[in-house]
């Protein structure tokens, strides 16, 4: 299979170079990391340093060991923006192993063995999130809930948060201060709603209560005011954000308009769990996705689909991280099959031929 | 009808033989270096798997229960699955040269894809009917094929890229298997059967 040859998006500009296009991306989680510390406590924060912190170790032990330019490599900040956006996709009070485990294998397994990168098939940062999510079910399903509805008093402290997190305190205390913050998700909510109306479980389940709905809502928003800005500066194109929430969209949608009683509006999918951070920050990861536009096109609406597809029906209330892995799997094929016209020829190379270049 | 569907969709992705049950994961290995083989290895083990698994309902249900002699079923299947992949080999060497020559060595060793014992067994085990039989062979060979192919796309990527001397191979491959096993777990508990 001849491979496509595209100029590398990063290059296109000078004075573009990696470090730069990945700081930038750094950077535009900023308003993400900001609500979410608003909302959530300090959890999220803490999360971030910690992934940090294993990412570097992780990169620079394996660079040693197949003897490549450590501090060169350390410098285009991957690493770090696979950790930041493990960090801010992991539940707040999360104990440190289940980070370390998820940082450590997003790095070795699926990014480092590959060749480090530009080579990774899979998005590294949700391999580590797929990996601890069917490992450790159950603290990756202890998020925190809003202010007013869950029973603890006051806000959880910085310090409640290191304990919680390090595991500082006896099993008994921690897992009442655990117990006192975390509510489910909406979406975890909405999925475990049993024989309830949509309407009926909107209005009694506490996880979908206003209040939670909101602050993912801001959640949500903030992801997209920083998508947003990576679209301005140019680093991602517009297809696959628009491809995917566009296909979560009308797949919602159509369900919605079939069957109200039951399935949840196109607005709550699109403002809750992780659409928008997956639409503009996971998804549009320009190793692991699609290369031509068309393919991008036809990445992002296959995401979307999945996503609905897993959140409706599936197994676990969120599916972003799934999608985005199940269609890593398929970029290459897609690719394969939406190469744009070469100048000069007639049609673009597409369709299925077989013993071809036997 | 919709439990037709529910077969399709529960062997074709929720319990894919490759990825959830690990069956059928030599030719999975072997084949997939090439995106064009892997194609024609996936016809084939579509053709191959929906006959045999018509054929070893039709044994099972019409030689061995009325004689009682249940026990012979594996030994029975071995020869069922021999002959029908020995009939496709005749009919891809007349309809298409060109395929039998792409698919060389492949094309017998369908015989020893332990898939298609796999699905023989399992619809006897699973108490499949006769439509239930052949659905549940094509949805495994579609499932098998459907990996096949995106395996052997993302092999061909993999083969280019900068992977450490040890891990090349085979072994880069079980380990993208792999990844690609826990992606399929987002589909866990999307149908029951």
């Amino acid at each position: 299979m001849a491979l496509l040859r595209i100029t590398s998006p990063h290059t296109q500009r000078a004075g573009r170079r990696t470090a730069w296009v990945m700081q930038m991306v750094i950077l535009a989680t900023i308003p993400g990391i900001v609500v979410q510390t608003w909302l959530f406590g300090w959890g999220t924060l803490i999360n971030v340093m910690i992934a940090c912190i294993t990412a570097l170790l992780c990169e620079a032990a394996i660079l040693s060991l197949r003897r490549r330019a450590v501090a060169f490599f350390l410098k285009d900040y991957s690493a770090l923006l696979t950790a930041v956006l493990l960090g801010v996709a992991l539940p707040p009070i999360v104990p440190w192993w289940v980070t370390v485990t998820a940082v450590a294998f997003a790095i070795i397994f699926a990014k480092q063995i590959y060749g480090g990168l530009g080579n990774n098939p899979f998005n590294p940062a949700m391999v580590g999130y797929a990996i601890v999510l069917v490992s450790f079910p159950v603290p990756m399903s202890q998020w925190l809930g809003v202010q007013s509805l869950v029973s603890a008093q006051d806000t959880l402290t910085f310090t409640q948060s290191l304990q919680a997190i390090f595991q500082f305190l006896p099993v008994v205390e921690s897992h009442a201060l655990i117990d006192a913050y975390t509510m489910a998700t909406p979406l975890d909510g909405f999925k475990t709603k049993d024989l309830l109306t949509a309407e009926e479980a909107f209005n009694t389940v506490p996880a979908l209560h206003a209040a939670n709905l909101n602050s993912w809502l801001w959640v949500n928003l903030a992801y997209l005011v920083g998508g947003l800005g990576l679209l301005w500066l140019r680093i991602i194109t517009w297809h696959t954000p628009v491809a995917l929430l566009g296909a979560l969209l009308v797949m919602s949608g159509f369900f919605y308009g079939v069957d109200s009683a039951n399935a949840a509006s196109p607005f709550f999918h699109l403002t809750t769990g992780a659409a928008m951070f997956g639409a503009f920050f996971i998804a549009t990861d320009p190793v692991s996705s699609c290369t031509s536009n068309r393919g991008k096109l036809i990445y992002g609406a296959g995401i979307g689909i999945l996503i609905y597809i897993i959140r409706a029906w599936g197994g676990y209330p969120d599916g972003v991280a799934f999608a985005v892995l199940l269609m890593n799997f398929a970029a290459p094929l897609i690719d394969y099959y939406s190469q744009p016209r070469t100048y000069g020829h007639q049609k673009a190379k597409t369709g299925l031929k077989i013993g071809e270049d036997n | 009808m919709t439990e037709y569907l529910l077969i399709l969709v529960s062997t074709i992705l929720v319990n894919n033989f490759v990825l959830v049950q690990f069956l059928g994961l030599c030719p999975f290995m072997g084949v997939s270096g090439k995106l064009e083989t892997s194609i024609g290895m996936a016809m084939a083990t579509t053709f191959v798997l929906t006959l045999s698994s018509l054929c070893s309902y039709l044994t099972y249900n019409f030689i061995l229960q009325p004689f009682g002699l249940e026990y012979l079923q594996t030994i029975s299947f071995i020869l069922v699955i021999a002959v029908v992949v020995q009939f496709t080999e005749m009919v891809v060497r007349k309809t298409s040269p060109l395929l039998y020559r792409v698919l060389g060595i492949f094309l017998p060793l369908i015989t020893t894809n332990c898939a298609v014992l796999g699905v023989a067994l399992q619809n006897i085990s699973k108490q499949n009917g006769f439509v239930e039989s052949i659905l549940y062979g094509f949805g495994a060979a579609v499932g098998f094929s459907f990996v096949l192919v995106l395996f052997s796309a993302m092999r061909e990527r993999i083969n280019v890229a900068d992977v450490p001397v040890v891990f090349k191979g085979s072994a880069i491959g079980m380990i993208t298997a792999g990844l690609m096993a826990l992606a399929f777990m987002g589909f866990t508990a999307l149908v029951q059967i």
